[in-house]
């Protein structure tokens, strides 16, 4: 094994959690920020320059807050529910295609931490396992209506995974690869349009799924404050409850960064050809266009969360497995029958 | 139709939803759409401690006790202010002037208590109008906030307006937007 190599990963890592937790405790600023706006508030702009050093003063709060264990609570499982949520959210990063490599040395570094060959099989177990978060964290609260959030999470996310992979499936039939990166580069073709041209319905409902799986208004039943006090967290405190609610918004990150790649091209920027420009100049461009795309995508999660109430636990069921489950086998059965059409 | 008490009676339509309305989408997009106007609208707040919102011209707020030009207190403790009260709020005290006290007390007669309990005040302002001597009025500032109930009666220091020839900065600064029409008061 080469050490540049694994050091050359291992500095990758580190820059990317770093930026992801950054990013994330920025969201939480923008998302108080966005819920001003659409409701004709300022919005916080007390600490420091706009507001802008709020998150440091929310985390400082967090931190300094008493750290409880309830005495009738699984105690290894109630420390681990935290751990594992967060956790789950940032291992996503691994195989998100952040730019095309850069030169250093005329040596090139992947701005990929793994590309891995089933890079989008990967995403979707890593997403499931940070269903177990909140369902251990419920569950170890030792309180009834954190079971209960816990399990509607648990079921939610059952629920909404089945249209996500329908969906899924049918943009695999279009690219036949899995690797995240390969199906970037299809992206970035010259003449080949971004997947969301060819796969809109697809699009449509992996979003909706997306929000579901991040536990975001309309389906943030798991937190339904005014059935089950505030869910799944109730008995957290302090940085537990912290690590529960930034890993909300790592998670948001993460599902915008995979649509982008997935959907609107990743780090492709339209109408520019990357390959005749300096490598370095094009990995800048790229890393600015991904990101771009995630801060979009950010807002229109918080856009919809702060537009639309919550779905009634019947309605969201229906809307699961009646509507969305309907439309992603059409969608699957359409686009095989097309691609076969055209192929021969 | 069926009979109304009123013709104002509207029936509420029950119809089940379409298959296109129980998707939701076109509903939830109508609603994105005015929220997203609300971005760019001007927000009403105004940024408490650096600004505060100017009171109308007609606002009742925090009594003053009044002087003349040459600082003398108007008062002369005839007690039409606290039996014009209606909330019960206003006490005093008379005492007579001594010589040597010209310059203190306007007339021979003067408050030597002069109390409000700004709790029962209702700022009405009918103290001042019961007032023949011009002496009370209602300022344009709030009472503020405290822990202690006690410190809600205002006892005449409180309630007296800066000397208008010592401390003639605060003495402009108390009588506020209204020194205009006190002055013209003061001398018809």
């Amino acid at each position: 094994m080469d050490w540049s190599f694994i050091l050359e990963k291992i500095v990758l890592i580190v820059i990317v959690i770093l930026v992801t937790l950054g990013l994330a405790l920025y969201t939480t600023f923008a998302e108080r920020k966005v819920a001003a706006f659409l409701q004709d508030r300022p919005g916080p702009n007390r600490v420091g320059p706009m507001g802008l050093f709020q998150p440091f003063a929310d985390g400082l709060k967090l931190i300094m807050k008493e750290d409880l264990i309830p005495s009738h609570a699984n105690k290894q499982l109630f420390i681990l529910g935290p751990f594992l949520a967060m956790s789950a959210a940032l291992l996503v990063s691994g195989i998100i295609p952040w730019s095309t490599p850069i030169e250093i040395n005329h040596t090139k570094i992947s701005l990929q931490i793994a590309d891995i060959n089933i890079g989008v099989l990967y995403a979707f177990a890593v997403v499931s396992i940070g269903v177990y978060g909140i369902l251990i964290g419920g569950w170890a609260s030792n309180n009834k209506f954190s079971l209960l959030a816990a399990l509607r999470g648990a079921s939610q996310a059952i629920s909404y995974e089945l249209p996500m992979g329908l969906s899924l499936i049918a943009l695999i039939c279009l690219t036949g690869t899995l690797s995240l990166s390969d199906i970037v580069q299809q992206q970035a073709q010259a003449g080949h349009w971004w997947y969301v041209a060819y796969q809109p319905l697809g699009f449509l409902l992996f979003f909706i799924c997306a929000l579901a799986e991040c536990n975001r208004t309309p389906f943030d039943l798991p937190e339904a404050e005014n059935e089950l006090n505030f869910g799944y967290h109730q008995e957290y405190s302090s940085m537990k409850l912290g690590f529960y609610l930034f890993a909300e918004y790592v998670n948001m990150i993460m599902s915008s960064a995979i649509m982008a790649c997935l959907y609107f091209g990743g780090y492709d920027v339209p109408f520019v050809d990357e390959t005749l420009l300096n490598p370095n100049l094009a990995a800048v461009l790229g890393l600015i266009s991904i990101l771009f795309k995630i801060v979009i995508f950010l807002f229109v999660f918080m856009w919809i969360r702060w537009t639309i109430p919550r779905f009634r636990y019947d309605q969201l069921m229906n809307l699961g497995w009646k509507k969305l489950m309907p439309l992603a086998l059409a969608n699957l059965i359409l686009t095989i029958f097309i691609s076969l059409i055209l192929k021969s | 139709m069926a009979y109304t008490l009123t013709n104002r009676k509207q029936f509420v339509e029950r119809k089940p939803m379409s298959w296109v309305e129980k998707l939701y989408l076109v509903n939830i997009l109508k609603g994105m759409f005015i929220t997203f106007k609300h971005l760019f609208k001007r927000k009403p707040t105004i940024q408490y401690p650096e600004k505060t919102r100017t009171f109308s011209p007609v606002f009742r707020g925090l009594h003053v006790l009044n002087r003349d030009e040459d600082g003398r207190e108007n008062c002369t403790a005839c007690g039409l202010c606290a039996v014009a009260c209606p909330a019960e709020a206003i006490t005093m005290e008379a005492a007579e002037r001594v010589k040597g006290e010209e310059y203190l007390y306007r007339e021979e007669k003067f408050a030597a208590k002069y109390e409000i309990n700004m709790l029962r005040c209702i700022f009405c302002g009918l103290c001042e109008e019961a007032c023949p001597k011009d002496a009370i009025y209602l300022s344009e500032t709030v009472t503020p906030a405290n822990y202690n109930r006690k410190t809600f009666i205002y006892k005449k220091d409180d309630l007296l307006i800066p000397h208008p020839v010592h401390d003639a900065e605060n003495y402009q600064k108390a009588l506020g937007q209204r020194s205009h029409s006190l002055k013209t008061k003061v001398h018809s």
